[in-house]
């Protein structure tokens, strides 16, 4: 394959008509078969300069090499190679899609054999399943119900800690294995719904909890729900909004190698209905000094 | 060598940035780079060149596409591997060979 004629001629992509015949005249005169008598390698260069000049000369050659339909030497280029020769090449691995996910040639020969009659033993398929659980369920662990397409009931247990998009697998309790193969196993997806007040995020939670503004400011004790049942919490006086606490060990509970998460309890303050009393008083009242958006002049 | 989105603009007129830019957003075609400084394989570059051709030359939809692909590309995973398959059984003895293509043509 010949070079890149704008390489031959030593110029860039975007050289204006000038541009190529000044490069050409300059290259033409050094390589000159008759200024360099009985040097091959001049000749050869002279060629591909002339050759380049021919093709970059001509607006429409040069319009037409840029797109890629002729070639170097002016010749008609065959179309770019089809989407399928590089598809059904290794590199088509590259976009394989989805639809045989899991499914490999054992697979494809068993569907084989199994037309032809052979009858060895193979294990059963593995049943998915979706099964969806409570919030509450997921962290603490709990067993449900399942019934199966074919009427059937399985009951699963959803170990403490499990998370949204969990996978058990319970052995044997897929499909049937084929001439005294061991059937498959089940595997069952956990969908964890999302609950009213409480957040996970791996073996910590998050709960807002509303105060009064009496609480808040002279300190109370509160009652705190969490997984494990409700618990009493002193608030010392005047907590603000947003103030975090934290409840040791009272997240998720440990399971596995995992130790107990904490429940981390963020404090909202909440005024309450209207109040006249509370309004009179506020009325008279002033916190000298006291700005709660000092520093935030600037922005 | 990775393929630049200027030389593939040069092999398919009319298209632009945008309209490559929703087919790598829609994970319809990989790239690497960024918007516009984008850079193609081979089979990126002619995964292109179909999906123009469908969308362009064949006047699929856009919102189509997606549908379109999915199912080429999974008959390109089974051609894939019945050429796998016919390479291994191209390694069989010449008997055995004979005999699944008996069996192939009743």
């Amino acid at each position: 394959m010949a070079d890149d004629p704008y390489k031959t001629l030593g110029i860039s992509r975007d050289a204006t008509a000038e541009d190529i015949r000044a490069a050409y005249r300059k290259l033409a005169k050094k390589h000159h078969p008759d200024l360099n008598p009985g040097n091959k390698a001049a000749e050869e260069t002279f060629k591909r300069v002339s050759a380049a000049n021919e093709l970059l000369s001509d607006p429409e050659k040069r319009a037409r090499f840029d797109r890629g339909e002729i070639d170097e030497s002016g010749a008609e280029k065959a179309p770019p190679r089809g989407y399928r020769q590089y598809a059904e090449a290794a590199q088509g691995e590259r976009y394989a899609g989805g639809g045989f996910e899991g499914e490999n040639f054992e697979d494809l020969f068993a569907n084989i054999f199994e037309q032809r009659g052979a009858r060895s033993p193979a294990r059963g398929r593995d049943a998915r399943y979706v099964l969806d659980a409570a919030f509450l369920d997921a962290v603490t662990g709990a067993t449900r119900r399942l019934t199966l397409p074919d009427g059937q009931t399985l009951d699963v247990k959803i170990p403490p800690g499990t998370a949204d998009g969990d996978v058990l697998r319970l052995r044997g309790r897929g499909e049937p294995g084929r001439a005294g193969g061991p059937p498959g196993d089940a595997l069952i997806e956990i969908h964890v719904a999302a609950h009213a007040f409480f957040r996970r995020e791996g073996q910590d939670m998050f709960l807002d909890l509303p105060v009064s503004l009496h609480e808040a400011v002279l300190g109370a004790k509160v009652t705190v729900p969490t997984p494990a049942g409700a618990v009493a919490m002193t608030l010392k006086p005047h907590v603000d909004s947003g103030t975090e606490l934290r409840l040791r060990g009272r997240g998720v509970p440990a399971h596995g190698a995992l130790p107990a998460g904490d429940l981390y309890v963020k404090l909202r303050v909440v005024i309450g209905p209207a109040d006249e009393k509370l309004e009179a008083f506020l009325k008279e009242w002033r916190q000298p000094g006291f700005d709660p958006r000092a520093g935030m002049e600037g922005i | 060598m990775m393929i630049t989105f200027e030389t593939i603009r040069l092999q398919i007129h009319g298209l632009d940035g945008e309209e490559l830019g929703r087919w790598i957003g829609a994970e319809l075609v990989r790239a690497e780079g960024g918007f516009g400084a984008w850079r193609f394989t081979e089979i990126d570059a002619a995964r292109i060149r179909l999906i123009w051709e469908l969308r362009h030359g064949l006047e699929v939809e856009e919102r189509s596409l997606p549908v379109v692909l999915s199912l080429l590309d999974q008959v390109y995973d089974m051609r894939r591997r019945m050429l796998r398959l016919n390479g291994a059984l191209g390694e069989l003895p010449e008997e055995v060979r004979a005999r699944l293509l008996e069996r192939l043509e009743k």
